[in-house]
């Protein structure tokens, strides 16, 4: 590899992204997508944590029947905050606006996204819309749910406001983003980087980028309505103004649902990386696992009346959307399948990253395969509102998103600052989370199969000991994950330097410096070959 | 990433961001950027159809005699106002490919120009309904419409156009700073692209309002 010898006073390679600007101000005035998406991964992190906390609160309150630590309009506003602060600032840029920023441009062999100045206007108004958020938080919070549902959210003497303008504004914050790949992944690939040599992270990161753009603004319009619902009365959500409050579930739901494969299909290109790297093997099947990304991005704008079929829509459609809800299985379980398949005489190295994508495989297989349960009419409405479904996007959000998030944090992270983190507490950290999150998660099917509602204060008494083992499971969880964030800022300063492809891996962000030069390739690369051809050098 | 003294060869235009290969990339993602972003324009304006075409299947009676308060003079000829700025807006784009950029400055005025009318008759509109009480949801005091709600029909009128001339004002602003760079000289024949990519959105804004027009002042 022709990376310059030189290092600078770290003993990285110099130049890199990190050392070759110094200041806090050369940090929030750049326009490198790579110090952008740590911008974000900063972001992300203060959110998740925030979010992290709320959950912890409920199931401590939810330990044992009756009050422990807080009262039922307390609870309400936890559960809002936990749903609004994890959905609107933390799933949703996660993936995408953080590592997507760092690796894309690098995985296409180009200099930057196209839109630097709009990409860095993004994480402002990103913080801008979480301050909405914070404010409203702190001026009372919130108690409708993250969902907003009318016509509560219009009577309701909360801050459904403030924190809806959050929402609104961190919309375009995603909308911008979304915009950006959508050009770069168009216009910036590297002289040979055709379609079909795209890494399975572009192609999920072009779906997503996709739904990003087409239904981030009708959320934009429909939380734009509720403000002047709330405002004006304009009588579009409130019935008795002789508007329709199923309209806003209708709106909402165009977004919200697509919205879920915006958490998720950027985790499946995580993993597709992922299988690829500790596999040693090209991703079986690729175009279709690339088609699969474009089919669940479109199939996901066809099926949002799923979560109304108890909201009075009529029977007819109920009954197309739940037939149309199982077609989103097929996509997904050709990713899945495919994955597996790649497994299957890979040269397999359990490295951390590996041990989430296999978690991945596991969690996700649960998460989606519950989905069909809820998707199905009669099922639903025996499960419609009880923890069953909590547990179902819980599966699917955190065990698929968020799992898939750390693994790819753990890939990328030594290209991101040259350095290793501590391999055996990676393991641990692993183990806890992994184990944390069954016990937490599982006892939610359990407990939803036999009739628990969700969002409830209290419950009956023989709901006591499953309610109980969720918790410990949730504080299991919470262990694993803060172990993880010691050892990833350990890592930073006494991390073991790393060359840059320590994994061994295949795309081209491994063939610059790690951490990348500021222009992220010192010479433009070249490309001539497929993705995770591991058998010759392809530049 | 500011320091780009490592170009090769000659230097590059003040305009070119040394991120892009050449200077036919850079025109090209703008342009396509500016596609996506007409795109969710369309999607945040299609909630609000969708409530129209909604309350208006609901309330099919209520919104042909409502749609009687609004003045299709006045609609008709600010549609007359806005495709005239649609023209002008092209022939400025094609003015600055040709090097002719006093002429492109002098369109860009004149687009501006119209824009600000179609802001002041819409004025005159909204005015006369304040006046009269025909305002959205629960500040309706009107009574001379029948049918079933009508202050969904002034609701709907008032968000879909207040948004639209929002989208007006905005592109003023942006047109305003098109003049200022064109009279520094910044648009020729070599790069035009604010020019392009603003057009592109004022032809939008024009568009959505062709589609208000008939669906408020001609039903019926």
């Amino acid at each position: 590899m022709s990376y310059s010898p030189a290092v600078d006073d770290n003993g990285l390679p110099s130049p890199n992204y990190l050392s070759s600007e110094k200041g806090l101000w050369s940090w929030l005035s750049t326009l490198d997508h790579k110090r952008i998406g740590i911008l974000y991964l900063i972001g992300i992190t203060i959110a998740f944590f925030l979010g992290g906390v709320f959950a912890l609160l409920l199931r401590l309150e939810l330990f044992f029947p009756g009050q422990q630590l807080v009262g039922p309009d307390t609870y309400n506003k936890l559960f809002t905050l936990h749903g609004a602060v994890m959905v609107f600032l933390f799933i949703i840029p996660s993936i995408p606006a953080a590592l997507g920023n760092f690796v894309l441009p690098l995985q296409l062999g180009a200099k930057d996204v196209a839109f630097p100045r709009l990409n860095l206007a993004s994480w402002y108004i990103y913080v801008a819309g979480s301050l909405f958020a914070l404010y409203a938080l702190v001026t009372g919070g919130v108690d409708t749910g993250w969902t907003f549902y009318t016509p509560y959210s219009t009577s309701s003497n909360t801050a459904v406001i403030s924190i809806t303008t959050g929402a609104f504004i961190l919309g375009f914050s995603s909308i911008f983003t979304g915009m950006n790949f959508i050009v770069t992944i168009h216009k910036l690939r590297a002289p040979g980087m055709t379609w079909d040599r795209l890494p399975l992270m572009v192609w999920a990161l072009y779906g997503t980028a996709l739904i990003q753009v087409l239904a981030t603004p009708v959320l934009a319009i429909t939380l734009a309505l509720l403000i002047m619902e709330r405002t004006l009365g304009v009588g579009i959500f409130d019935p008795a103004m002789g508007g329709d409050p199923v309209l806003f579930q209708h709106f909402f739901w165009f977004y919200s649902h697509p919205a879920v494969y915006i958490m998720i299909l950027p985790g499946m290109g995580i993993i597709s990386e992922l299988i690829a790297a500790f596999s040693k093997r090209e991703i079986v099947g690729y175009k279709f696992v690339a088609g699969s990304s474009l089919a669940i991005a479109l199939l996901g704008f066809l099926v949002w009346g799923h979560h109304m079929f108890t909201s009075g829509q009529s029977e007819l459609a109920s009954a197309i959307f739940s037939f149309l809800t199982f077609f989103v299985a097929i996509p997904s379980a050709i990713k899945v399948f495919n994955w597996t398949a790649t497994l299957y005489k890979g040269r397999i190295s359990l490295e951390v990253p590996m041990l989430y994508a296999l978690g991945f495989l596991f969690l996700f297989a649960i998460g989606g395969l519950t989905g069909l349960f809820l998707g199905t009419l009669s099922v639903d409405i025996h499960l419609h509102d009880t923890y069953f479904i909590v547990a179902h996007f819980h599966y699917v959000m955190m065990g698929g998103t968020v799992i898939a998030l750390i693994g790819g944090i753990h890939y990328w992270w030594p290209k991101m600052f040259g350095r290793m983190y501590s391999q055996f507490w990676g393991v641990v950290g692993f183990i806890l989370v992994f184990v944390g999150f069954n016990v937490t998660f599982f006892s939610q099917f359990i407990m939803g199969s036999q009739g628990m509602p969700r969002r409830y204060w209290d419950y009956l008494p023989q709901f006591q000991r499953i309610h109980g083992i969720s918790t410990v499971g949730a504080m299991i969880l919470g262990t694993g994950l803060f172990i993880i964030a010691i050892y990833l800022i350990a890592s930073l300063r006494r991390g073991t330097i790393v060359g840059p492809n320590p994994w061994g891996a295949s795309t081209l962000e491994w063939e610059t410096t790690s951490p990348p030069h500021p222009h992220n390739f010192e010479n433009q690369p070249v490309v001539t070959g497929g993705p995770y051809d591991f058998n010759k050098p392809r530049v | 990433m500011s320091n780009n003294q490592e170009h090769k060869g000659a230097h590059p235009p003040e305009w070119f961001q040394h991120h892009f290969t050449d200077a036919e990339q850079q025109q090209e993602s703008a342009k396509l950027g500016m596609w996506v972003f007409l795109l969710t324009e369309i999607l945040f304006f299609g909630g609000l159809f969708c409530a129209y075409a909604i309350y208006r299947a609901w309330h099919p009676d209520m919104f042909i005699n409502a749609h009687t308060a609004l003045d299709w003079r006045m609609g008709g000829l600010n549609t007359i106002v806005l495709i005239v700025s649609s023209i002008t807006m092209a022939m400025s784009i094609r003015s600055f490919q040709l090097n002719q950029q006093k002429q492109g400055v002098m369109l860009l005025v004149v687009t501006l120009m119209c824009a600000a009318t179609f802001m002041v008759i819409k004025y005159f509109e909204y005015s006369h309904k304040f006046h009269v009480g025909q305002l959205p949801g629960k500040f309706y005091t009107f009574t001379g419409i029948e049918g079933t709600n009508p202050h969904i029909f002034f609701s709907i009128y008032f968000l879909m156009t207040g948004l639209h001339g929002i989208h007006v004002l905005v592109g003023m602003g942006v047109i305003i700073w098109l003049i200022m760079r064109a009279k520094k000289g910044h648009f020729g024949p070599a790069y035009y692209t604010p020019v392009e990519v603003t057009g592109l959105y004022w032809h939008l804004v024009d568009m959505v309002w062709i589609f208000l027009f008939p669906l408020f002042y001609l039903i019926g």
